[in-house]
């Protein structure tokens, strides 16, 4: 059996990594909730996202912290692009042709990046990733830190702007009621666009607060994505607090049953939680009634 | 739509044929034999693209160096011609990829990388009596199958891990004898658990004791609780076995938590032998062993490979120089057969004493399939370079062990 230390080690590590997959699965679940589309580019572009944070490193001299806002920016517009031109135009209001849509474009922008990339792992080089910060007989990482603050706040911006906007108001009226919101004046296809760049938005962000401890390749971002389905399943479609308090719950659950089970078998509570979220609660803890 | 501008008059059609004889004239000068096509079949997309992508580069390069050097003589300096497919990483591709590169007639195939696809286009290739190179598929059922067509000239499972054990006891014991104590870390497929387990058998008998076996699957996000487990355990030697993201993840996780053990001792890993990793964290990186697959140091013509891989910004890997001499072996065994034959190049691999290759093997000389002059090497990473310290004949180095944490 583990000690106490080692226990409380491995949930304040499972908080950090779900503080990570929590980003990455807040995108999913706003784009789900008012699109009702499951985005299966989200991935890709969380790749093209990391690709981005390498870049202006290596290139600019940009570190990712500085990197978050304008990367934030760039990604929120090219999501509005993608979702205004190429994924709603072409989808013609059928669900399932967005489907098909977001897979051929996570298999175009997969290609692209390893074209222009070949598949070699990189990482940002440095003593960054090194950094702890001691507290008792903890070593915990200072970026992965960082990270889980970022997150939070990402995830309370979020919430506010859902919350106390008119935009906000907005995107709760047209993914409530999209024929009403039309009638009040509300454009969906502008409305969906932005949906959808604030996800790629929360991507960049997520990207840059991996990468210091992370790796990233043409394929990376799938490791990625599959946690994050779980977390909005688990948390609620559409829930910004569901995807954050999941994304918490399944990085610890990963944590500890990696540490007791193997990480291996670790990985099966995600899926066990999967299963009884689905048989028990099928909208979620925090999801509204379908 | 207007079809003027395609006319062709009857004085252009004149001018055009006034041209032809000259476009054939070094044809006619100098009867150019005709090209030797081999197929490289490599994983070029999908979860083993990078060492897909190092495989092509080798190839590429022998093909560049064969007909620099003007070609295959005894075919009267026949060019070597390239047929590159695309195994997809997985044995079903690879398979479909065999049929069009037969289509094609091709003179033989050389490639694989992984054991599966390995093993899958092998046989799909002997339906067609064309030889079939393995350039690393390192599975030691590749050669069991007594397939005629099949040829590995890199060393297999067996000899490697013999190996790695055998060097092992030999670095522990010029050490007096400080380690004793094992943790091992392997990826969950075939290979990790597979390593793991002989590794479990064996060790105990040479000596040490291990502690613990820690399975993590591929891809893994995060590898803080092995390292929590690594520090618990305080063990002297960690071995590692897994592909290049992970094991670049621990070796991180490990210096970041401060874990220090007397050493790292990899076998057929995915990292500790590569320049990326090591240029990325040196610090991480620094005194890491493997045992792997790797090019003679001591080769000129290794080096000015190597030189010229490094000039053109690419990453330098074994798959390189395997692939690099695997090719050379063909070209070198169709100028054996004195033709283009799929069957007589098929014997004239299996009485090969090919020695134009830039890797620190013995004699080459076949046995079912397997080259027994073939063998790994130890490397270690040292002031930010990979140097082989093992075995004495082909070593540039002396082994930093144990490890001054």
């Amino acid at each position: 059996m583990y000690s106490l230390a080692i226990i409380a080690e491995a949930v304040v590590n499972g908080l950090m990594t779900g503080a990570a997959y929590a980003l990455v699965a807040l995108g999913l679940t706003l784009v789900y909730g008012v699109l009702h589309i499951v985005n299966f580019a989200h991935g890709a572009l969380l790749t093209c996202a990391m690709f981005a944070v390498l870049g202006m490193e290596q290139l600019l001299g940009i570190g990712p912290y500085a990197a978050i806002l304008p990367l934030a920016l760039l990604f929120y517009g090219l999501g509005y692009g993608l979702q205004r031109f190429v994924i709603g135009p072409s989808s013609h209001g059928e669900d399932r042709n967005t489907l098909l849509v977001t897979l051929g474009l996570s298999i175009i922008l997969e290609n692209a990046l390893l074209a222009a990339f070949r598949s070699d792992t990189r990482s940002l080089g440095g003593e960054m990733g090194f950094d702890v910060v001691e507290l008792g007989p903890m070593l915990l990482s200072r970026p992965r830190l960082v990270g889980c603050a970022v997150a939070l706040l990402v995830a309370a911006l979020l919430w506010l702007l859902l919350a106390r906007t008119d935009t906000g108001r907005a995107i709760r009226a047209v993914a409530k009621e999209r024929f009403g919101a039309q009638l009040s004046g509300i454009d969906p296809r502008h409305i969906f666009a932005v949906t959808f760049g604030i996800g790629c938005a929360c991507l960049a962000v997520a990207a840059c607060l991996l990468l210091p401890t992370f790796y990233v390749n043409p394929r990376v971002g799938n490791a990625f994505v599959l946690v994050a389905f779980t977390i909005v399943v688990l948390g609620g479609m559409g829930s910004v607090t569901g995807a954050l308090l999941g994304g918490l719950i399944v990085g610890v659950v990963e944590s500890l049953g990696g540490l007791l089970l193997g990480e291996s078998l670790g990985q099966l509570g995600i899926f066990l939680i999967f299963i009884l979220v689905l048989l028990f609660r099928p909208t979620g803890l925090f999801g509204a009634r379908a | 739509m207007s079809t003027s501008r395609l006319t062709i008059t009857r004085r252009t059609a004149l001018r055009a044929g006034a041209l032809l004889p000259t476009l054939a004239m070094p044809g006619l000068l100098r009867a150019q034999p005709a090209a030797v096509k081999i197929g490289i079949l490599q994983p070029l997309t999908g979860a083993l693209a990078q060492d897909g992508d190092l495989g092509r580069l080798g190839a590429t390069l022998a093909a560049e160096a064969i007909n620099g050097a003007g070609g295959i003589q005894a075919l009267g300096g026949a060019k070597v011609e390239l047929v590159v497919a695309d195994a997809r990483s997985n044995p079903e591709a690879a398979v479909q990829e065999v049929e069009k590169l037969q289509a094609e007639g091709v003179v033989a195939i050389v490639g694989g990388f992984a054991s599966p696809i390995c093993l899958a286009a092998s046989q799909a290739a002997a339906r067609y009596d064309l030889p079939y190179i393995v350039d690393v598929g390192v599975s030691d059922q590749i050669t069991a199958r007594g397939l005629r067509n099949t040829f590995r000239f890199a060393p297999g499972f067996g000899m490697v891990t013999g190996t790695a054990l055998e060097n092992l006891v030999r670095l522990n014991d010029d050490a007096g004898k400080p380690c004793k104590t094992v943790v091992l870390v392997h990826e969950d497929g075939l290979f990790g658990s597979g390593l793991a387990r002989l590794l479990q058998a064996e060790l105990p008998k040479r000596g040490f004791e291990v502690l613990e076996t820690i399975a993590h699957p591929t891809p893994a996000r995060d590898m803080s609780n092995v390292a929590l487990r690594i520090r618990s355990l305080r063990p002297d030697l960690v071995i590692p076995s897994s592909y290049y993201g992970e094991f670049v993840l621990l070796a991180r996780t490990m210096r970041q938590q401060r874990i220090r053990p007397k050493g790292i001792y990899a076998v057929l890993n995915g990292a500790a032998s590569n320049y990326r990793f090591v240029k990325e964290f040196p610090d991480a990186a620094e005194a890491v062993m493997d045992c792997n697959h790797w090019h003679d140091p001591r080769s000129e013509e290794a080096k000015a490979l190597k030189a010229k891989v490094d000039a053109d910004g690419r990453l330098w890997a074994y798959n390189v120089p395997l692939n690099y001499s695997c090719v050379k072996l063909v070209a070198d065994a169709v100028g054996r057969a004195g033709a283009a034959d799929r069957n007589k190049v098929i014997e004239a691999l299996a009485t090969s004493d090919f020695s134009g290759h830039i890797l620190p093997y013995g004699p080459t000389k076949f046995v079912n399939g397997q080259n027994q002059g073939a063998a790994p090497v130890n490397t270690q990473v040292q002031g930010g370079d990979i140097k082989v310290i093992f075995p004495d004949a082909f070593a540039d180095a002396k082994p930093v062990f144990p490890v001054q944490g």
